[in-house]
């Protein structure tokens, strides 16, 4: 069902609190006072512990298994291998991709870190103490560590579980206008490319993920407590890969300590503890390590792309190829939409007015931890946005135009829109040029210009790196997208009591976006009711409506304008309460938040919570009691939230190390629900953003052993080295949402890695450099240097 | 092994190998589960509490270590049966989101705040370093102690001064 | 994740302490600060029958300049060596070295003496205590020996230390005449172990000329290195731009880097040259002001 968008409600006092306040968050209560209620939190009567066995290599056959002695420790409750999941049929099950993973490994091991066998007993210790007690004979293959070694003829084959598999390609998904590209193409005065690896990076939210699976023997009810972005969603996936019946099981997803898409996917430590718990009959909490996160849950990107932009000589942009491999490792085990295998990575056009584009991808499987689309990704928008925001960087040197101006030329004008790209998106509203130049001005460009200048004189280097980007999320509509082929709208159920208060209860599922307060906000605003009267409620499939989950920044876009519709819904029967009480037709009413008034006569006025109290007490002739009502939403489009970002760097030409002296950050995500709220968002993805141009990845060595898998390894910034944050906005609102927001959540993760690595390119362009893969270690800067100045080619 | 505890006040006897983590102990052991575990290699800090006021990384101390000795968790932060600054710091100024690296921080900034009551914001950062967050990219964090500051001087009535501080690694450049 | 059993004793004097460790001596482990050990146990690399936890034991944790030493016992924590102005004013290259070990947190707890007993390769302790011509004091019931620092680690993760033994200080002779120095340490992030790091110490005469020369790199070799050919070449020497980049150029031929994810070998010799050159800079305007 379509909304079109109302005028903008009225905006309320600040004792209401609806949209567009700064209110404080109600989580925080129990936060601050250490009374989270997170997975590891939860402890019930009879509850054993389960630890996994893991794959030392990446890839090996497994010639035996002996579970003997581990089983015999005292305080060992169970020792579970493949194959005794094989006989209840639970060793393999399916992903949210379409594709088959293995639950607990039975024939060979494709990834380091695969689940080969796990323990239950009575005590963590003893669990871990009986996994040095399982003998596992292995017989080591020759490991397809990338996937160009994947996808060469003759490469050993990795899904030799799959009939009919015969290679290690994993899909094969092309979107755009080959020959429309190409004429393009032929037109152009300058042609420039780049190759560039998005490398593999891991949302490692610091909550690692588990479950405490309760399975009662005398009731049959399975209660799974876990850490899921998307309860509903993983409680049909229950139903089909456990055989369980739906109604008798509940997902709940509590506190969780962070998702960016690391909770999406099932993981077979979920699928192997509510096994056991199945099958001994007691609760069986299982909970990874920081290793068993890094090492074997879903990764993101790992995208070796290949673009090409075709320009004429003053700067006009015509034409965008994109050729490119995905790493999905050893099983297609990411969420995205069916229909788009890889992604929304289609949106590569970004924020231009690119006629003509035609993007061909490959996927491959390797030895490696299966995933790809997380970490804040929109569903691979971070790739494609990473990649055209480098082009465009690099067209401006080739064609000796300020990186600025080569934007500002060929931005999609605020009158274009909604604007059909050359890949199908209809991007709904935009104003980039205003965006760039505001981000321009506060940076003070023209100036810094200057003084890169002068710098250079004196050896130093000093660079500007500017991203301008826009995002796709919200998804989606029923058309174009489902998830495992459920349809990706969301729900909100609202009830006010009859004192007044309310209750929310959403489809989708926060980790830390505050939806508590924010979600109430939204209400508030409709209806008048202090967003402090209503509570919101995620997170328990038994007691809310069926949603999607909290992923690819979608929750504003759609449980979001659920929330607004079904409220709305609500206020159009509170009218007619209203028009009862006030002995008055309900065309004769006007509204202002929380107060119906006879128009002409406003002493002659009800309350929301007087029409509330009615509700239950007064109802009209012919009108159902109470006042409630859910909804599940079809968004008619998705939502284009779009920004830029300006970094300044200067870079030590003896290390190589750089350092952020600026980071100005403007974004336009629509109208703001709650900006405190919102500009939080965006420090936390301008942080993920430094994190991987400087120095977060996971890399694997030629054995396919993964460097990475643990924090010494793979890191994470401090807020010693994380930069300081300027943020400005615009705001324009979405033209098809109910209260015009665009959701904000990702924005800041897609758009900043290309500005942190345009402004190191910038601080070496001069010298002839072009391009250096993140993360952009002082090591790889060096190198750099060391490369042009050797003549050996461009960096 | 017996050992006798003092944790956010209360003594507590309990008798647990010695091999018992110090974060399992109050999680596991006491149900004071305000400190978190988040990795494997003393690396993330989300298990900091505090041994006889100084900030330690609780999965990287045995139990039986603080025999005799008094920790402070988040639990114990409150003051006479209301949040402290610092708690009230992290709501006004939106210094957490997912929650998980909070209760780490605050202790952090409230043992910081004991020995520099007027920090800067390169002193608080310094002082969080051990420390990460994946939520906040940390300004608000920052904010978040630097308010508690400003309300522990006002409450104590004393005048804005800057300690000069002396624990951070000289950068030397070219 | 948990560490394998073990027993735990936590002697309240030295003397215990010792007594245990004669009589257990193979496979066990003294715990001090434990932040290095503690890590190890849990991702059960190391697997000790029995902890002695010396934490307890009075009398070890000072920090001393009265003679003719800096003397840090074995339980001063890292951030006592921060915090301190008697290192401050006695030695800069331990001073300045101290805020870069691990993290602030790791620092409350952490012992400069148990980082030289652990022997990590990439330790930064070990550099700055070879660079300053440093001794450690180890003791068993027996009686006790001085061990020169240039001796005391003998490869990766070990030491000349033999089980019955513990070490009680570690200290740094103060040099007659002004001196300088400074620890400089290329890392990606607070915490993170050093891709170079470099210690340096200098000493000057009256006239000005360099009499005592310490250079030590870590995280470039199998263990700590000594670069004993760039300090020789610089005795003698006027402190000049010119002999800290020669001493630069030699430490970084003595040095034996691995390509790795933090770099290449070629860029890590690279920084130590630079490392050098800087810190030696250092060290010599800090002697001047001395």
């Amino acid at each position: 069902m379509t909304t079109t968008a109302e005028p903008p409600s009225l905006s309320t006092p600040e004792s209401i609190g609806g949209i567009g306040h700064s209110r404080r968050r109600v989580e925080d209560d129990r936060f601050v006072q250490g009374a989270g209620h997170y997975v590891d939190d939860i402890v019930l009567p009879g509850m054993l512990y389960m630890a996994i066995l893991r794959a030392p290599m990446a890839h090996a056959k497994i010639v035996s298994i002996d579970t003997t002695e581990a089983a015999a420790l005292p305080g060992v409750v169970a020792v579970v291998t493949g194959d005794l999941l094989a006989q209840h049929k639970l060793a393999w099950m399916p992903t949210l991709s379409g594709d088959t993973e293995a639950v607990l490994a039975t024939d060979k091991v494709r990834f380091q870190g695969q689940e080969v066998a796990a323990v239950v007993a009575e005590d963590p210790y003893v669990a871990w103490d009986a996994l040095d007690l399982i003998d596992v004979t292995y017989e080591q293959l020759t490991p397809v560590v990338t996937p160009q070694q994947a996808l060469a003829p003759g490469a050993p084959l990795i899904r030799d579980d799959k009939e009919g598999q015969t290679d290690n390609r994993c899909y094969s998904w092309e979107s755009g206008d080959k020959a429309a590209t190409d004429a393009a193409f032929a037109q152009a005065d300058v042609v420039v490319s780049l190759d560039t690896h998005y490398p593999r990076s891991h949302p490692s939210p610091l909550e690692t993920c588990g479950c405490v699976a309760d399975v009662n023997p005398a009731t049959g009810q399975a209660t799974i407590y876990m850490t899921s972005q998307a309860p509903h969603v993983h409680r049909t996936l229950f139903a089909i890969v456990a055989g369980l019946p739906e109604q008798n099981i509940r997902i709940v997803s509590p506190d969780i300590g962070g998702g960016f898409g690391n909770k999406v996917p099932i993981y077979p430590g979920y699928v192997v503890a509510t096994a056991a718990s199945l099958l001994i009959g007691r609760p069986v909490k299982w909970v990874e390590t920081r290793t068993e996160n890094l090492i074997s849950t879903g990764f993101a990107r790992d995208y070796h792309m290949h673009g090409e932009l075709a320009l004429t000589r003053d700067g006009k942009m015509l034409g965008l190829r994109v050729n490119m491999v995905s790493d999905n490792g050893a099983f297609m085990a990411d969420a995205q939409p069916t229909k788009f295998r890889a992604g929304l990575f289609h949106i590569v056009t970004g924020s231009y007015d690119l006629p003509a584009a035609h993007v061909v991808t490959e996927g491959a499987y390797t030895n490696k931890a299966p995933g790809g689309v997380a970490y804040r990704c929109s569903f691979r928008v971070t790739e494609a946005s990473y990649l055209i925001e480098r082009l465009v960087q690099n067209a401006a040197y080739e064609l000796g135009i300020d990186p600025a101006e080569l934007r500002l030329r060929n931005f999609i004008k605020p009158e274009q829109f909604p604007y059909t790209s050359a890949t199908g998106f209809v991007y709904d509203s935009g104003n980039y040029g205003v965006g760039l130049q505001k981000a321009l001005d506060t940076v003070g460009y023209d100036e810094l210009r200057n003084e890169q200048q002068r710098a250079r004189a004196d050896g130093r280097l000093i660079g500007i790196g500017i991203a301008s980007f826009t995002e796709v999320v919200g998804a989606g509509n029923h058309k174009d997208f489902d998830i495992a082929g459920i349809k990706m709208f969301d729900s909100a159920e609202l009830r006010v009591h009859p004192t007044g208060k309310a209750i929310l209860k959403l489809g989708v599922k926060s980790q830390g976006q505050g939806h508590e307060t924010t979600f109430a906000q939204i209400v508030a605003n409709e209806l008048g009711i202090p967003a402090g009267d209503i509570t919101v409620q995620e997170g328990d499939t038994d007691n809310t409506p069926y949603g999607l989950g909290t992923y690819a920044s979608r929750s504003t876009p759609v449980g979001g304008a659920a929330t607004a519709v079904i409220a709305r819904k609500l206020r159009d029967k509170a009218k007619l309460v209203a028009a009862h009480l006030l002995e008055a037709a309900p065309e004769d009413l006007d509204w202002e938040p929380g107060r119906f008034h006879v128009r002409g006569a406003p002493d002659r006025s009800v309350t929301i919570q007087d029409v509330a109290f009615a509700a239950y007490t007064n109802p009209p002739e012919g009108v159902e009691a109470g006042l409630e009502g859910v909804h599940y939403y079809d968004p008619p489009n998705m939502t284009y939230p779009f920004g830029s970002y300006v970094v300044v760097v200067e870079i030590d030409p003896q290390t190589g190390q750089w350092h952020v002296r600026r980071m100005v950050a403007l974004d336009d995500c629509g109208v703001r629900i709650n900006p405190m709220i919102v500009e939080g968002q965006i420090h936390g993805g301008l942080t993920e953003g430094y994190a991987m141009s400087s120095m977060q990845f996971i890399t694997f060595d030629e054995d396919g052993n993964c460097i990475g898998s643990n924090f010494m390894d793979y890191l994470i910034p401090t807020a010693w080295e994380t930069p300081r944050f300027e943020l400005l906005e615009t705001v324009t609102p979405s033209p098809h949402h109910p209260i015009g927001a665009k959701g904000i959540g990702e924005s800041a993760t897609v758009g900043s890695p290309a500005a942190y690595v345009n402004a190191v390119i910038d601080a070496l362009a001069h010298l002839g450099v072009r391009n250096i893969d993140m993360p952009v270690t002082p090591a790889r800067v060096w190198a750099a240097l060391q490369a042009v100045s050797s003549g050996s080619g461009r960096g | 092994m017996q050992i006798s505890v003092t944790v956010n006040g209360a003594v507590h006897t309990n008798d647990v190998e010695p091999r018992v983590l110090l974060t399992d102990y109050l999680r596991r052991i006491l149900g004071l589960t305000g400190t978190h575990m988040g990795c494997d290699t003393t690396s993330c800090g989300v298990c900091t509490v505090l041994l006889d006021g100084t900030p330690v990384k609780s999965c990287t101390v045995f139990a039986v270590q603080a025999n005799g000795r008094s920790i402070t968790t988040v639990e114990g932060l409150r003051q006479d049966g209301a949040l402290s600054a610092v708690q009230r710091g992290f709501k006004q100024e939106h210094g957490l989101q997912c929650g998980f690296c909070t209760p780490a921080m605050m202790l952090v900034g409230t043992a910081l705040l004991e020995r520099n009551p007027d920090p800067s914001e390169d002193d608080v950062r310094w002082a969080i370093s051990g420390n990460l967050c994946r939520c906040t990219g940390y300004m608000n964090i920052i904010k978040a102690i630097q308010w508690a500051a400003n309300e522990r001087r006002t409450a104590e009535g004393l005048p804005e001064q800057r300690t000069v501080s002396l624990d951070q690694p000289q950068e030397v450049t070219a | 994740m948990y560490p394998a059993r073990f027993d735990y004793q936590a002697p309240a004097t030295l003397d215990e302490a010792l007594d245990v460790l004669g009589e257990r001596g193979e496979d066990v482990k003294v715990l001090a600060g434990g932040q290095s050990l503690i890590p190890l146990m849990k991702l059960r690399f190391a697997q000790p029958s029995m902890l002695v936890d010396i934490n307890r034991i009075p009398g070890l944790d000072f920090i001393d300049a009265s003679n003719g030493y800096l003397r840090i016992g074995a339980l001063v924590r890292h951030n006592s060596v921060v915090t301190s102005d008697v290192v401050r004013r006695t030695n800069q290259t331990v001073a300045h070295a101290a805020p870069w070990v691990s993290d602030p947190i790791v620092r409350n707890l952490g012992t400069v003496c148990g980082s030289l007993a652990h022997a990590d390769p990439q330790g930064d302790w070990a550099s700055v205590m070879l660079a300053c011509g440093a001794e450690v004091v180890a003791r068993k019931k027996s009686g006790e020996r001085v061990i020169p620092m240039t001796e005391f680690i003998t490869d990766v993760f070990t030491t000349q230390l033999e089980p019955d033994e513990l070490v009680t200080e570690v200290r740094v002779p103060k040099y007659a005449g002004p001196s300088g120095g400074t620890y400089l340490k290329l890392e990606r992030k607070v915490g993170d172990y050093a891709t170079v790091g470099v210690a340096t110490h200098l000493t000057l005469d009256a006239a000005g000329r360099i009499v005592q020369a310490g250079i030590a790199m870590t995280a470039v070799g199998a263990t700590n290195i000594k670069a004993v050919e760039a300090e020789r070449a610089l005795i003698g020497a006027e402190p000049t731009a010119d002999a800290f980049t020669q001493a630069g150029r030699l430490a970084a031929q003595a040095s034996e880097p691995q390509d790795d994810v933090r770099g290449s070998a070629a860029y890590k010799r690279h920084v130590v040259e630079v490392f050098v050159h800087r810190g030696l800079a250092t060290a010599a305007e800090l002697a001047r002001a001395a």
